[in-house]
């Protein structure tokens, strides 16, 4: 499906799933046969041992979404489909990033801890292991001040998020 | 009672109501075919050449009767020979069970003899797939099967079972009726979709503001059209879609999957719409100013340039499967839910609207084609109409499949078998056969295909004369793979890379090889003959009919352009 660049947004969406095996790639096998594009992707069970809940960050238009939702609705395993708006979701993800950081470096970047809100998991001689926790664009930005001091290696979870409110997540298809 | 996995299988099939399977034993399947002989009471098992057209067969048998076919093969390469019939019949909305044998978890992922992650490969192509890795679960996973595959919008379900499985052994105990409903009917939102009793009388509740809406739609349209699906027939919305054409005054276009839901004959009916449609079916859709579109998708086949589809037309959508509304277009107003039940709600709020200037006018633009030739395709189909209206026909792909969707007056609904979503050359033969062994009363199915389709599938010649299936193979032989030598006429400059088939078989030595009666035809005088005596003979037979390797399908809306657009006439 073509979308105008123009018109690409981020979505964040959430997917209570049955949890079982194969329940992923079928989740995953039908974003790339149906052309949408994962931003991210990060999968977890729930307070419920038979439910997982699969939260993906996905870029698209409002008519993209729509057929994404009913698409993810025709899969047996999918038991409700949310699409969060930023504005009423909390959304973090967590990272952790391998710097160079000798001696000199220490300093500059224990300050940059400080000002994000890391956490230092492992210093050697020569690199450290931070870890970040945040939305996206605190994550990007503190990425691209730590490319100064070299980043040797980085992983990070995939967005997760939660609607904000007393509310829980409900299913409606008929719409 | 304490069975092992093969024998609950069996008792599971029962339950279900199946009375034939079409399949092809091997040695991942042997407990299931071992259980299969002591039942053979209960269940009947028709042994194809190939897996591939036990598919089609179960396949053809779902699309004749609405029943869900059964198909059965074994691991490895006998499941995945069945890809291309799971693909046919997603495409299709087809409801069929599909099982497969595995070998035993102990070897599984370890790359054994005759090993394939079917439930992998056919992920994309089934409604929902199986593996089942305990016996204890094996009855309810079969249950929920059937009734994923025939609810809400049909569809192939795969339970593949490996071979520890068929041996291990736990307590059975037989279902009936609504105890075989499973558990998942409750928790997932699409089996809320055809909705009985009490859900039915929510669904009315929920439904209503847009049924009110629709009628609205319909009392303001002056110009309106209906166009209709496959989802109609598999629905059983026919009745219900002409009371609405009545009461609208409207006239009808269809889908290739929609033909027979309404007659050929009625005089509201346009035709087919679409690459091959009728100019009447195409011109309509250019003009009405409301499009009633009902289990239909939207494909490009039937659409051409999507941009300019019914430009004037509000689009009102009754479909089950509530993806397939603003997938291709966007609608108006939509309503899901079952065709039938969506059209019987609808009905008792349309008043009866007079548009006979609209329907003068569509009329009108109904174009009879003649041609000069002695023998054709439309007088070869014209003159099967006439000895047999109403006979199930399967077709191939190509040429043949589209002159017998413009020719052949569909009379009733599931009188058309074809592969019209995956467009299968190969599919027809299985799907005679598996239409003709679903017939109580040996009626005899017609096959119409290609001498290149045929070339596909023409092993199953064996089984139809084993059986003694009904089938009544007629060929259209031109020497090539028709369809696309009219592209590379069209739109390659007649540089016809392979696709002319010099080169036989000889189709009469063929029969005779398979101990079947055939013959061959030039004329329409020999044809009518030899198709006479084929259905009042009632069993299986090659008709080889010679026609012109440069015979066209006409009209013709090239790829991607307006559907009003004809570059053949």
């Amino acid at each position: 499906m073509y979308i105008h660049p123009d018109n690409l947004r981020r979505y964040t969406v959430g997917v209570l799933v049955d949890n079982e095996p194969g329940v992923l790639s079928r989740v995953s096998g039908l974003f790339s046969r149906r052309g949408f594009n994962i931003e991210s992707l990060a999968v977890g069970p729930t307070q419920d041992s038979e439910v997982s809940r699969i939260t993906i960050v996905v870029k698209g238009d409002d008519a993209h979404i729509e057929q994404l939702v009913q698409q993810l609705y025709k899969l047996i395993c999918v038991q409700k489909v949310q699409v969060m708006q930023s504005r009423n979701a909390v959304e973090r993800q967590l990272l952790l990033v391998k710097v160079k950081a000798g001696p000199a470096d220490r300093e500059g970047l224990m300050r940059l801890v400080d000002i994000f809100k890391a956490k230092v998991l492992d210093v050697t001689k020569s690199s450290m292991i931070l870890q970040i926790t945040g939305e996206n664009d605190k994550i990007s930005s503190m990425l691209s001040l730590l490319e100064d001091y070299g980043i040797l290696e980085l992983v990070r979870t995939g967005m997760v998020a939660l609607e904000r409110g007393d509310g829980v997540m409900t299913s409606d298809i008929f719409d | 009672m304490k069975l092992n996995g093969a024998a609950i299988l069996i008792e599971c099939l029962i339950e279900q109501g199946v009375g034939t399977v079409f399949g092809f034993p091997g040695g991942a399947v042997l407990p299931i075919y071992d259980e299969l002989y002591k039942r053979q009471d209960r269940i009947s098992h028709i042994l194809t050449a190939h897996e591939q057209h036990a598919g089609h067969a179960a396949d053809g048998y779902a699309r004749a009767t609405g029943r869900t076919g059964v198909c059965l093969a074994t691991s490895g390469p006998g499941a995945t020979n069945l890809v291309t019939a799971i693909a046919t019949a997603y495409m299709d909305s087809t409801p069929v069970v599909f099982i497969t044998g595995n070998v035993p978890q102990s070897l599984m992922g370890t790359d054994s003899f005759q090993e394939a992650d079917i439930s992998g490969i056919t992920m994309p192509i089934t409604k929902h797939n199986y593996m089942v890795t305990r016996v204890e679960r094996l009855a309810d996973t079969i249950r929920e099967a059937f009734y994923i595959a025939r609810t809400g919008r049909p569809g192939p379900v795969l339970i593949d079972i490996p071979k520890d499985v068929q041996i291990a052994e736990t307590e059975y105990t037989a279902l009936s009726g609504e105890a075989l409903i499973p558990r998942l009917s409750m928790k997932h939102p699409t089996a809320q979709l055809r909705p009985e009793g009490e859900a039915l009388e929510r669904y009315k509740i929920k439904a209503e503001p847009r049924l009110e809406q629709a009628a609205q739609l319909i009392a303001e349209a002056h110009r309106p059209l209906i166009y209709c699906g496959g989802g109609v027939i598999l629905s059983g919305a026919q009745q219900a879609l002409q009371e609405l054409a009545e009461r609208a005054d409207a006239p009808v276009v269809s889908t290739l999957m929609g033909l027979g839901a309404v007659p050929a004959t009625s005089s509201r009916m346009l035709g087919m719409l679409g690459m091959h449609g009728t100019h009447a079916a195409n011109i309509a859709m250019q003009r009405c100013d409301l499009l009633i579109a009902v289990g239909v998708r939207f494909s490009d086949r039937a659409l051409g340039k999507a941009e300019t589809f019914a430009p004037g037309a509000k689009v009102l959508h009754i479909d089950i499967d509530r993806a397939e509304i603003n997938k291709n277009v966007s609608t108006t107003l939509h309503i899901t839910g079952d065709a039938r039940i969506v059209l019987e709600l609808l009905l008792s709020r349309v008043s009866q609207k007079h548009h006979e200037q609209w329907m003068q006018q569509a009329r009108s633009m109904i174009e009879d084609y003649l041609s000069d030739e002695l023998f054709e395709p439309r007088k070869i189909l014209g003159g099967m109409a006439a000895i047999s209206p109403e006979i199930t026909i399967a077709t191939d792909v190509g040429q043949h499949q589209m002159w017998t969707a413009q020719h052949f007056p569909f009379v009733r609904p599931r009188q058309l078998i074809t592969s019209g979503g995956l467009g299968t050359m190969g599919f027809g033969l299985g799907a005679a056969m598996g239409a003709a062994a679903a017939d109580e009363a040996h009626r005899p199915v017609v096959l119409v295909t290609g001498d290149g389709s045929f070339r596909m599938n023409l092993t199953e010649l064996s089984t139809i004369a084993y059986y003694n299936i009904p089938v009544i193979v007629v060929i259209f032989n031109n020497g090539t793979l028709g369809m696309v030598r009219q592209w590379q006429t069209l739109f390659f400059g007649h540089r016809y890379s392979q696709t002319t088939l010099d080169r036989g078989p000889d189709f009469m030595k063929l029969a005779d090889a398979y101990g079947l009666p055939g013959a061959r035809v030039d004329n329409m005088e020999a044809f009518t003959a030899a198709y006479r005596e084929a259905v009042e003979r009632g069993g299986p037979c090659l008709i080889e009919c010679m026609l012109d390797i440069d015979e066209m399908v006409a009209p013709m809306v090239a790829p991607g352009s307006p559907i009003d657009s004809f570059c053949l006439n």
